[in-house]
């Protein structure tokens, strides 16, 4: 190995090492129930963003210095089985595409920790913040310069979880758990679906190496390795994990839910780097894409769909964040378009660009207000309200359901609710039932003491509080 | 045979037989729940000492030094092998922290003697191999619950008529194929026999409901003992897998999958938290053998590695849940609860123990999912994404459940909820446990690939001998028969 190879192995390796020493020491101090101050964990959360940020840039420097596109870090199998030819391989990539992604995290990442420290500032959830935001932290890292897609799977796991549970940070109230949960569940199933097309391209190609089934060139011009059949099965299925990641349409009601967490959370994630990671993961496998005309035509027609729904849902939002947030759609929406017609620069600076943007406008938006009447204290009058254009350039009976579809946010929760959940649960629950005739029938008698479980006052209709008095059975 | 270096097996068995005596005449209270955890330890170091002392031989199956019992019983009647090494320290392991986080409010429910007869009874099982003492072992080990539902006054209809069957299918199935002449047919017979006894004691779907009715007649301690070990899984490996053909145990693996999904998906849809764990356990412990029948090495080792991730997750999952209800009784799902703030260790530990037990990354399930999916797709390209499908609807319900248990109010209470001591050394070996399996996943998978393969190749000699059909052959619409020769 050369001393070039040694440094970038040493800097490459730091770089993942610094925010997974964040979680491990913000993580055990919360396990042995160690209350850490705010500035101690500011000031960890300021050194591991600021060391991985320090190292990203010197892989930068040195990769321009020595004249290279492509930076591997080959740390080795984690899990191997050798005569199986099963293995799990840790290896780290620099190239074009996740060195801009990398800087955007650690630079986004360590603008939204200086601003939380003070937002969050005496929130007894401050510490359970860090945690998660450590953990999207070490996923996004490794998620931008995975070299395997195992590795590029571990770190989107990471970056679920934690989006999850910030959205449900204020976890007092019912609606930010509720819309955290629904957060995940659709986190969950395009989970599913990158995990089978990761196991479908181990299949089909032997390997999880980006470089085995996209080609080992530099970043953008590989090509696949796959068949264009089977590049089309591959390429659904991530499109499904990234239209689930990125909020496209049809999963696009998750994202005003999301804005329930805290505005940094709001601001790193949805707005800037969680809602770009399914672009990214679409980008990294753009020769698959090339692979299948059919698939570039459905990669377009999702984005195209996604931006012109955001784009009539923003202007129907009452409130800031769901504004902004449905503006990001439609930006994510002709990103995903500009992947489909293989203009890949121009996406991936349109992402920094829009990422950069988005945060600032989220971050800001708590403010808005202040923001005016600094602004109109300053001028000494009123700013002039935006007239409201009495001209539409649609019929009146288009304008009113393009409104309703914007302010419905595409019916697309509806949808979902009455078309899938209902369903899913309605077949579930007559098993259950079924299943209580059965148990009850052989028990001569009812069988389920659950059903004893009591409520809160809060929760029983007013007819059901002196139930839990009448019951003789004990528990 | 190779000899361990002290008859680990025996003193693993006859130290909870003794607590249990112990135990019994000191009677209820404080101190019986004390001398139980202290024999309970003892058992668990016992167990660790014959995985170790196994792991120096290096060989396949091994048995007691000075073996007493052989003497009654003129052949190896307790060995140690691949397969059941790790199992028994499990095994010890998850009955320790059972005892450990029984609260003391709870002593006088919980019964310690019965608990540590069970604990020998199953450390016997899993050290036995196919022969009638397994058989009778497995049948005894179902009367502990039986006697509980009784003494707490409750119906045990669902239970004994599910276990009455279980019984009769293991008792004739090997009766059927010790007394038939060698030849395929009375094989396969009792192959199908013992296959149905198996999988009822492992609660496959559609003859699960005895499940549910123990998790709702039973105290939650009695069992989460009974089904965490997944004994149901050991009777397969030991009584099913030698003898029956691929094919059949590829159809078996189907099964396993349909439960593993409509377990995860009526998980989705409880009301209650210890119907939840029961779906979502026998979910998880479904797609265990899943990857069992499937007879494939990476299918195999994913399976045995995720019984060891499975064991211990949704160990740690059952006790917090235990430990919930110990001080707020029955916990409904339709209201939330908010508990967090009470309890932020026991809040972090759920959600741990069930990310575990789903595979997340960095637990001791991530590694043993994906080899299990890949086996799984392996054999089935199409019908093995339902393990992916069950793993997510698993995924979905764990945080339901945590957040309708933790968040979602605001709750005080007079008294502090806190983890007790105890809880809290059970709650830190657990964490330790599952995620030192997920950073350093490559000791654990390289023994149970092992076990696997020899299993697979002690299963083909089997086969040899026996003149048994065999063959697999896999196509990518599923399972088909091989022609025999």
């Amino acid at each position: 190995m050369t001393t070039a190879e040694l440094v970038f192995q040493f800097l490459g390796v730091g770089t993942v090492v610094c925010p997974i020493l964040l979680v491990a020491v913000i993580g055990l101090s919360s396990l042995f129930g160690i209350r850490l101050g705010e500035t101690l964990i500011s000031r960890l959360t300021q050194f591991a963003v600021g060391l991985g940020l320090m190292q990203a840039v010197a892989i930068v420097v040195l990769m321009i210095s020595v004249n290279s596109r492509i930076v591997s870090i080959d740390v080795g199998d984690w899990v191997s089985i050798p005569e199986q030819h099963f293995h799990f391989h840790l290896k780290f990539m620099f190239d074009r595409l996740s060195v801009p992604f990398l800087l955007l995290s650690l630079v986004l990442c360590g603008v939204v920790g200086a601003f939380t420290r003070r937002y969050l500032h005496r929130e007894t959830g401050y510490q359970r913040f860090f945690l998660l935001y450590s953990l999207f932290l070490t996923g996004m890292v490794v998620s931008s310069i995975a070299g395997t897609i195992e590795t590029l799977f571990f770190g989107w796991e990471l970056v679920g979880l934690s989006s999850a549970l910030l959205v449900a940070y204020f976890h007092e109230r019912e609606s930010p758990v509720r819309n955290g949960q629904r957060v995940w569940s659709v986190y969950r199933l395009a989970d599913a679906s990158f995990l089978m097309a990761a196991l479908l391209m181990h299949h089909l190609t032997g390997a999880g190496d980006f470089s085995s089934f996209v080609g080992s060139e530099p970043w953008p011009s590989g090509t696949a390795a796959l068949s264009p059949n089977h590049a089309l099965l591959v390429g659904l299925l991530l499109l499904l994990a990234a239209s689930g990641k990125s909020a496209l349409v049809p999963f696009s009601g998750w994202l005003p839910r999301a804005m329930e967490g805290p505005t940094p959370s709001s601001a790193v994630f949805y707005g800037s780097l969680s809602v770009h990671l399914g672009a990214y993961l679409l980008l990294r496998v753009s020769p698959i894409l090339e692979a299948s005309l059919p698939l570039q035509i459905i990669v377009i027609a999702v984005g195209l769909v996604s931006a012109l729904a955001g784009s009539i849902m923003t202007r129907a939002q009452s409130d800031v964040k769901s504004s902004l947030a449905y503006a990001s759609l439609s930006q994510v929406g002709i990103i995903v378009v500009e992947i489909g017609l293989g203009f890949y620069y121009l996406a991936l600076v349109h992402i920094i660009g829009h990422a950069c943007l988005r945060t600032l406008q989220l971050l800001r938006a708590p403010t808005l207000l202040t923001d005016y009447h600094a602004i109109e204290n300053a001028l000494g009058t009123r700013l002039a309200g935006q007239a409201v254009s009495s001209h539409s350039t649609f019929s009146g009976k288009l304008t009113r359901w393009l409104y309703r579809f914007g302010y419905e946010r595409g019916y697309m929760d509806a949808l979902l609710d009455n078309y899938v959940i209902a369903v899913f649960v309605a077949v579930f629950q007559w098993s259950d039932r079924q299943e209580r005739r059965w148990t009850d029938w052989l028990s001569s008698e009812p069988s389920r003491e659950s059903d004893l479980a009591e409520l809160h006052p809060e929760s029983m209709e007013p007819n059901q509080i002196s139930l839990p008095l009448e019951k003789n059975v004990s528990l | 045979m190779p000899e361990l270096h002290f008859p680990w097996l025996e003193a693993s068995i006859i130290t909870p037989l003794l607590g249990a005596l112990i135990v019994t005449i000191i009677g209820e209270g404080n101190r019986s729940r004390l001398w139980a955890i202290g024999f309970c330890f003892v058992t668990l170091v016992f167990a660790l000492g014959e995985w170790l002392d196994f792991s120096m031989l290096h060989t396949f199956e091994a048995h007691d030094h000075w073996d007493i019992i052989t003497l009654f019983f003129n052949q190896d009647v307790f060995l140690i092998d691949e397969l059941s090494a790790p199992l028994l320290s499990l095994a010890a392991l998850i009955y320790l922290v059972t005892v450990l986080s029984t609260l003391r409010t709870k002593v006088a429910r919980f019964s310690f003697p019965m608990t540590l007869i069970s604990e020998a009874i199953l450390l016997a099982t899993f050290s036995c191999r196919a022969s009638w003492i397994l058989v009778i072992l497995l049948s005894i080990a179902t009367i502990p619950p039986w006697i509980e539902m009784r003494r707490r006054g409750r119906c045990t209809s669902v239970y004994t008529i599910h276990m009455g069957a279980f019984v009769a299918l293991l008792f004739s199935g090997y009766a059927i194929l010790q007394f038939s002449p060698s030849s395929s047919e009375p094989a396969l017979l009792a192959g199908a026999i013992l296959t149905g006894a198996a999988l009822l004691r492992s609660g496959i779907v559609p003859v699960h409901c005895w499940m549910t009715d123990l998790f709702e007649k039973a105290t939650l301690g009695t069992a989460l003992l009974f089904v965490t070990p997944l004994t149901g899984a050991f009777a397969v490996m030991r009584l099913v897998l030698p003898i029956a053909p691929d094919w059949a145990l590829h159809w078996i693996a189907l099964l396993s999958l349909v439960t593993a999904v409509y377990a995860a998906g009526m998980a989705l849809v409880q009301t209650e938290a210890r119907r939840f764990f029961c779906y979502l356990f026998l979910s998880n412990a479904s797609l265990v053998l899943v990857g069992l029948e499937l007879v494939t090495p990476i299918g195999m080792t994913g399976a045995l590695c995720v019984w060891l991730s499975v064991g211990l997750s949704l160990t740690g999952f059952g006790i917090t849940l235990r430990s919930l209800e110990s001080r707020l009784g029955r916990l409904s799902l339709i209201d939330f609860h908010g508990l967090f703030d009470q309890m932020p260790s026991i809040a972090g530990f759920f959600l741990l123990t069930g990310l575990a037990s789903i595979g997340f990354p960095g637990t001791i399930g991530f590694i043993a999912i994906e080899l299990l999916v890949e086996g799984a797709v392996e054999v089935y390209p199409l019908v093995g994404s339902a393990v992916v499908l069950a793993a997510a609807l698993n995924g979905i319900a764990i945080l339901f459940a945590y957040f309708r248990i933790f968040t979602g109010r605001r709750s005080a209470t007079q008294i502090s909820l806190k983890a007790r001591f105890p809880e809290r050394i059970a709650i830190l070996v657990l964490t330790l446990l599952i995620i030192g399996g997920g950073l350093v996943p490559q000791p654990s998978v390289a023994s149970r690939y092992h076990a696997a393969t020899e299993l697979e190749r002690h299963r083909d000699l089997f086969h040899k001998d026996s003149n048994l059909p065999s063959a697999p052959v896999h196509t990518d619409q599923g399972p088909k028969q091989a022609e025999h020769e």
